[in-house]
């Protein structure tokens, strides 16, 4: 370049010269470390949902120390549950209210009066299920058959007592000699999550099918707003009408004798379940190259053949997906559970029995326990299984479910 | 299925035509039947509510407060409870959503591995049942920041390190947040590339670009997530059973340090708890109504800002 | 060859490990229209996104040789690329506005340089808008949205509002090929007469408009650049077989 030109010069590498711009690294920063959190959020959970269920892992001294402590306890039934961490006053959980207002709401109390044990009696004595938490308010509904099939617990000296009730049917938390049966729990919950997706599963595919494939234009914009307005509901207002109107009316129609059962939450948890079922499967079919369907139709299938042998089987695994999103929603429900099940962990196969599902139980019994107890630890512990619960749920959904529609739509 | 299909094809012109038209007109019935159904349940939950929710349903059961042991009176307390809540909430998780959404659509390039987590984590958020909210509310905010901070500053007195609005809200701030999340990003996603190319042809930085031009063109759509969001967070119980909603309270919170009473919790509270199931019907109806009307309604409210913005963007 | 602006030296573009341009060499000079040519996806507008490096936007784009600019390497680490785009503007085949009104659009880029006197805001607005040669159109209404206008005038108005951060070298990407006959020759009239003060580097599709409007033409083909000369050369008596076929319409 020659200097001598007479025009001024504007390109200097003085005047280009690179720039330290504040503001714009500090947003950048500031923006990416909020985006961090979402992740950090992620393993918050775990971790804090996790660590309050550790005292379960630690089979030392520990454990026993809580569980002796909790034993002797029982001859003073008003404290229901020592104080094994003297900074952090347990009385002020969320009931406190409660208790002010209608001490006898608390079913542990009233039960322990009305049949009081003393400590080393033979335990399946107490295998009824009005003991549970809350349940007084149910003592209509709630079945006092005997359940005492598979009743192991062996009174077991040691540490590891607690982990060995997990495998029993019987869920006794508050007693002299709590047992923590998760089976009982575990068969609740999957009759209810069976229950709702059966009906949820066809309905919310059945309906997305019509939506993406039959509807007309017009009519598609009315009825996918409506379907989804479902999601709108809250999962309370579900619950309270399973829990006034719907309970009624199945119990009219098939005449069983507790009100609350598996049947009647499994239903209302499908209302719960249809919209996102429905949507992410309405997605997977809305995604479906149109060359398929064109191409079906050219070949002189009717409108109903292409979309049941050619689009549902191409959305295949993003109806999966939408259904395992179903599980995980269904799975995790609470106030539907608590409002609509009965509540009471039997063990049968029978749809119209009362039953109690793991969220539920969470949902029911933590403002009633004391910090650090057992009986606490072993919540949290049903949460962090609920909580791997989804997270595997939801990762399967993502990366199996995605890598299998690339590999469909794309020949990757 | 396949034999279906190959009876269909084969006989494309024949008699056996008619029986593969039966065949589809039952199919396509049947999912005219799931549509309907869903839609029938949806408007007799509705019709029931409102049908027995009217005759308490008045200005005066929204405005007083409940007497008489929670038999009567209305539901002023919980209805200010959940307002608060959801203000508190919105004032946590529409920032904190924005920004994360922002991250995602302007500061992301595509093959980061730090983004996908995020998206992985936003989605893993939406889909963690409510009530592992409610845990980890009372595991982190309630025992570890609240008694954390009562130790550090209150000299062990208890003042935070139990249930309160605050946590509760904040809780529900992290279930609400994938909600904002994901509409602020399709907002974000809905201005044009030839907008943002504009700005930075004349010279401006990546920020002063977001903050006049992509921000400002994204306004319906942070509007929307929140509405959404408090849609959500009205109606959730959940996650404030244990940290911070109460059964009955006799005045309004005065401070983020006290518990509150709320709708959906007071639904709950009354049809499953309360001393006399039977004569609070009326409240317990009209109570799920108040509630109904408030989410449905920002509902429609934000599927109607929604498709003004997908209007505009088309 | 003391009027050259930018010399471009070896200049290739990768997106991904897909060759766009491959190694571009030419001049360009100062003070005048070049027009970049060539059928469509022969990198032209890629080549002309090079030089205020708008490709930086897009992720998997590499980019090796030298681009100078008055001497300086703009694709030099220590050169900040905010300060380039502020001298090398740029106007957008799809007209752009802002969504606010054509006050704002103009006063945008002032704006963001810092100023804020609203007397020298005014200042400029007029005085872009009258370089424009769109100034008596829209003088009444400088509140109104700048969407209310017609295409032609959006295009004008996108030019002012480049002109008012006062570049050096101005890069038109197809600017009128969305616009009606009696627009597109508004904005060709506009170049004639912004060359006075502006390196202006205009990509076309239309070889009508680069022979009227530049007076250099490159021609690009599948990423290389064919041949460069005066247009009027270029136009009639072209040296290379390629670019003599799609001057005269045999393929493109």
């Amino acid at each position: 370049m020659n200097s001598e030109s007479p025009i001024k010069k504007t390109f200097t590498q003085e005047s280009l010269k690179k720039q330290f711009r504040l503001s714009e690294f500090l947003a950048e920063k500031f923006i990416s470390m909020i985006a961090f959190l979402s992740i950090a959020i992620i393993f918050l959970i775990f971790i804090f949902v996790f660590k309050e269920s550790l005292p379960l892992f630690s089979f030392g001294s520990d454990a026993k120390a809580k569980t002796e402590a909790q034993a002797t306890s029982a001859n003073k039934p008003e404290s229901y549950g020592t104080e094994p961490e003297g900074d952090l006053k347990p009385e002020s959980y969320g009931t406190e209210n409660a208790e002010d207002l209608k001490p006898e709401s608390y079913g542990t109390e009233t039960t322990k009066d009305l049949k009081p044990e003393t400590y080393g009696s033979e335990p399946a004595d107490d295998l009824k299920p009005e003991v549970y938490g809350d349940a007084p308010k149910e003592d209509l509904s709630v079945p006092a058959e005997d359940e005492s099939v598979g009743a192991v617990s062996e009174n077991q000296e040691g540490s590891d007592k607690t982990w060995n009730t997990f495998f029993t049917s019987e869920w006794v938390p508050v007693s002299e000699n709590p047992r923590f049966g998760l089976l009982g729990l575990l068969i609740g919950t999957l009759k209810v999550t069976i229950i709702a997706m059966l009906i949820a599963g066809p309905l919310a595919v059945l309906a997305a099918l019509f939506t993406s494939c039959f509807a007309s234009k017009r009519v598609k914009e009315i009825i996918k707003p409506i379907i989804e307005m479902l999601a709108a509901f809250p999962s309370v207002v579900i619950g309270f009408f399973a829990l006034m109107v719907l309970a009624s009316f199945f119990q009219d129609v098939f005449g069983y004798d507790s009100r609350l059962n598996a049947f009647v939450g499994g239903v209302a948890m499908a209302l719960a379940a249809i919209p996102i079922i429905y949507t992410i499967s309405e997605d997977a079919l809305a995604a479906v190259p149109k060359t398929y369907t064109e191409a079906s139709l050219a070949l002189g299938a009717s409108k109903w053949q292409t979309a049941f042998f050619v689009v549902l089987p191409a959305a295949t695994p993003g109806i999966f997906a939408a259904l395992l999103l179903g599980v995980g929603r269904v799975f995790g429900e609470t106030m539907i559970a608590l409002m609509a099940t009965g509540n009471a962990a039997l063990v049968s196969a029978n749809p119209f029995e009362s039953v109690r599902t793991f969220a539920a139980t969470i949902g029911a019994e933590m403002s009633e326990t004391v910090f650090g107890d057992t009986h606490y630890s072993v919540l949290f512990f049903i949460g962090s299984l609920l909580f791997i619960f989804s997270f595997a749920l939801n990762a399967v959904a993502e990366f199996y479910v995605k890598g299998k529609l690339l590999k469909k739509f794309q020949g990757k | 299925m396949d034999k279906v299909l190959n009876e269909s094809e084969g006989h494309f012109f024949s008699s056996r035509k008619s029986t593969s038209d039966i065949k589809g007109k039952i199919f396509v019935g049947l999912t005219q039947l799931a549509v309907i159904l869903i839609i029938s349940i949806l408007f007799i939950i509705l019709a029931v509510i409102v049908y027995q929710g009217r005759s308490k349903f008045s200005w005066e059961f929204i405005s007083s407060f409940p007497t008489n042991g929670m038999t009567e009176g209305g539901i002023f307390p919980a209805l200010i409870g959940t307002f608060i809540l959801v203000i508190v909430m919105s004032i946590a998780a529409v920032p904190f959503g924005t920004i994360t959404a922002l991250y995602l659509t302007e500061y992301a390039s595509e093959n980061s591995k730090f983004a996908a987590a995020v998206r992985f984590s936003v989605r893993t958020l939406a889909v963690v049942p409510s009530i592992i909210f409610g845990l980890f509310g009372l595991g982190f905010f309630i025992q570890f920041l609240g008694a954390g901070a009562d130790t550090a500053f209150n000299g062990g007195e208890l003042r935070w390190g139990q249930p309160n609005i605050l946590w509760a809200s904040l809780t529900m701030a992290l279930l609400t947040l994938p909600v904002i999340i994901v509409s602020v990003e399709e907002a974000l996603k809905t201005i044009p590339r030839e907008l943002r190319e504009a700005s930075l042809a004349l010279g401006a930085t990546k920020w002063q670009t977001i903050k006049k031009v992509v921000l400002p063109g994204s306004v319906s759509g942070i509007m929307t997530g929140t509405i959404l969001a408090v849609s959500r967070g009205a109606g959730e119980v959940a996650p404030i059973l244990f940290t911070g909603a109460a059964y009955y309270l006799a005045t309004l919170p005065g401070s983020l340090s006290d518990q509150f009473m709320n709708l959906g919790y007071h639904v709950y509270i009354m049809s499953t708890q309360s001393s006399d199931v039977e004569k609070t019907m009326p409240i317990q109806f009209a109570t799920t109504l108040v509630l109904l009307i408030l989410t449905l309604s920002l509902n429609v409210v934000a599927v109607i800002i929604r498709s003004r913005i997908r209007r505009k963007a088309k | 060859m003391k009027d050259i602006k930018i010399k471009v030296n070896d200049l290739s573009l990768y997106y991904g490990d897909k060759k766009a341009l491959n190694e571009i060499t030419m001049d360009i000079p100062a003070n005048k229209v070049t027009a970049l040519i060539g059928p469509s996806g022969c990198g032209k507008s890629t080549f002309l996104r090079c030089i205020n490096r708008m490709n930086d936007l897009i992720p998997s784009v590499s980019i090796t040789g030298k681009m100078l600019v008055e001497g300086v390497d703009i694709y030099d680490k220590n050169v900040d690329v905010v300060n380039i785009r502020k001298k090398i503007g740029m106007v957008f085949q799809k007209s752009n506005p802002f969504p606010k009104s054509i006050y704002e659009n103009i006063a945008y880029g002032p704006r963001i340089n810092g100023m804020k006197d609203k007397t020298e805001l005014d200042e400029i607005v007029e005085t872009s808008l009258r370089q424009a040669a769109i100034w008596d159109e829209l003088k009444d209404r400088l509140d109104d949205s700048a969407l209310g206008l017609s295409g032609g005038q959006q295009q004008r108005l996108c030019i002012a509002r480049t002109l008012a951060v006062s570049p050096d070298i101005i890069l038109m990407d197809e600017p009128a090929s969305a616009l009606d006959p009696i627009s597109t020759s508004k904005i060709e009239e506009l170049v004639h007469q912004l060359k006075e003060q502006y390196t202006i580097i205009i990509v076309t599709h239309n070889m009508q408009q680069a022979a009227r409007t530049s007076d250099h033409t490159a021609f690009f083909y599948m990423g290389n650049l064919i041949e460069m000369g005066k247009t009027n050369s270029i136009f009639t008596k072209p040296v290379q077989k390629q670019t003599e076929d799609y001057i005269t319409g045999r393929f493109g």
